[in-house]
């Protein structure tokens, strides 16, 4: 237990210490080159709070992460049902396997672009073009888990009459759940910068649309305050709801 | 009255090298609350056989019959515990009834004679492979099974643990008499627990013999009268070993 608390206090220290020196090799940079390139800490946070108090910041984060969270749960259902149904079926995984291989290989711009061009600069366009993009990865990591289920269990499930409802909940559920937070995971890390782009492309409001209007203004201070309200926001996300979740998940581990 | 009869002409196992024989012509017949061990080497079909009783397996060619009403009140227990580790040891065994609420005093009472009371909010991966096997017992228990079939339950414990699951099941069929499918590949839990004996022979497996036994509940419990039991009988021991 006393090993444990030390743990803890030696990773958050650890992780402070780690951004300070980022902080302090920045502010180092930026008075030794005395560009307005490379703009000080001090400026990015006094456009920060400029954008947050006018309401600025608020609105275009919020608009992002709606974008965000619907891609988000838009591939994680259709990539999952997809790598479920391959990983259970051989002829599916065989017949499919080569357009995964694609879908994995298509560039993003590519998607983006196509799905602007068949469905207009609409907001189903861009879910639907950052969910293409994820919608593989979800697919390979959730075969794998489909793939490594344990027939035991299955047995288990048929002989005491669980049927499909309980079988899927108590028994395939749970041994899927660390593929689910893998994919759930390196998602959010994926989508979050593929939403940028389309923002960047084809929107009139979002982070990525206004990191666009601060570049044709050379505006480097603004563009990084919207970057790093931005990896706050996903790293809070990251903490306070799926590494708990991830926790929870695997409490019945010893 | 005949509580089982299970016919299997033919089981097919694929392999690598082709596909080959598993079982060949084997005919079992329980009565009702008789206990039948089928002893035979590893591996020489008996999980197979189990299966295709349990209903879990068609592919085969055969027919199994149930006595009615049978096929509603039957419990398989695995050769390893197969209890799902992510619910506790209470939730395991409330999956077993589609109204687990209904059936909560049945579910305190069979945790109480495995001797599970006071461990039903534990993971099964915390309990010891005896209270696994405990808690195997009562799910197939809680269902106030007529038919139960038993892929070697008691496999990989120390023999004085076995010992004392095996007077568990006892006492539980006491309380709950059911027909019996056990399969092992022991004698001695075989000629402690089963009122008469079918020996397989190595795969693909065929019946080699039958014996009733006729011992009383003092006999089985002395390793002694087991083995003179067994050399009595010797030579169904010996084509049963090969």
């Amino acid at each position: 237990m006393a090993s444990q608390r030390y743990n803890t206090f030696a990773r958050i220290s650890w992780m402070m210490t780690s951004v300070i020196s980022l902080l302090v090799v920045w502010w180092g940079a930026a008075l030794l080159v005395q560009s307005r390139y490379l703009p000080t800490p001090q400026d990015v946070f006094s456009v920060l709070a400029v954008e947050f108090s006018n309401g600025e910041l608020l609105f275009h984060v919020s608009m992002t992460l709606m974008r965000v969270a619907a891609s988000f749960l838009v591939a994680m259902v259709i990539g999952s049902a997809i790598g479920i149904v391959m990983g259970k079926r051989a002829w599916v995984d065989r017949l499919f396997d080569g357009w995964l291989m694609f879908f994995l290989n298509l560039p993003a711009l590519v998607t983006i672009v196509l799905c602007f061009i068949w469905f207009g600069l609409t907001e189903v366009a861009t879910v639907l073009a950052v969910a293409i993009n994820k919608i593989p990865n979800v697919a390979v990591t959730l075969r794998e888990g489909t793939k490594a289920l344990d027939p035991a269990y299955e047995q288990l499930a048929r002989a005491y009459r669980f049927g499909r409802w309980k079988t899927l909940r108590h028994v395939v559920l749970p041994q899927l759940a660390p593929y689910f937070a893998a994919a759930a995971r390196s998602g959010l890390a994926l989508v979050w910068k593929i939403v940028l782009v389309v923002e960047l492309l084809g929107r009139s409001n979002g982070v990525g649309f206004q990191i666009h209007l601060y570049f044709q203004l050379f505006d480097v201070a603004a563009i990084l305050a919207y970057a790093i309200s931005f990896i706050v926001v996903v790293q809070l996300i990251e903490t306070f709801i799926l590494q708990p979740w991830q926790q929870t998940a695997a409490r019945w581990r010893t | 009255m005949t509580a089982l009869k299970l016919a299997i002409q033919h089981k097919p196992f694929a392999r690598e090298d082709g596909e080959l024989n598993a079982i060949e012509n084997i005919e079992i017949e329980i009565a009702a609350n008789e206990f039948v061990a089928v002893l035979g080497p590893s591996g020489c079909g008996k999980t197979s056989m189990l299966q295709i009783a349990a209903g879990l397996d068609q592919e085969y060619t055969g027919a199994v019959e149930y006595a009615a009403g049978l096929e509603d009140r039957m419990a398989y227990v695995f050769q390893s515990p197969t209890l799902l580790p992510w619910r506790t040891v209470r939730q395991n065994i409330e999956l077993v009834f589609s109204d687990p609420q209904t059936h909560a005093d049945a579910i305190a009472s069979v945790l109480e004679a495995v001797g599970l009371a006071g461990s039903e909010d534990i993971y099964p991966l915390q309990l010891s492979m005896g209270m696994q096997r405990r808690a195997a017992l009562a799910r197939a228990f809680v269902l106030r099974p007529r038919l139960l079939l038993m892929d070697e339950p008691f496999v990989s414990l120390d023999e004085l643990l076995a010992a004392r699951l095996r007077d568990l099941l006892k006492t539980m069929l006491a309380g709950n008499p059911a027909s019996v499918l056990f399969v092992t590949h022991d004698w001695r839990e075989a000629l402690s627990l089963a009122d008469r004996l079918i020996f397989l022979s190595p795969g693909p497996a065929r019946i080699t013999g039958e014996l009733a036994v006729p011992l009383s509940p003092q006999q089985r419990s002395r390793p002694a009268d087991l083995q003179n039991f067994r050399d009595a009988n010797a030579k169904f021991f010996q084509s049963g070993k090969q």
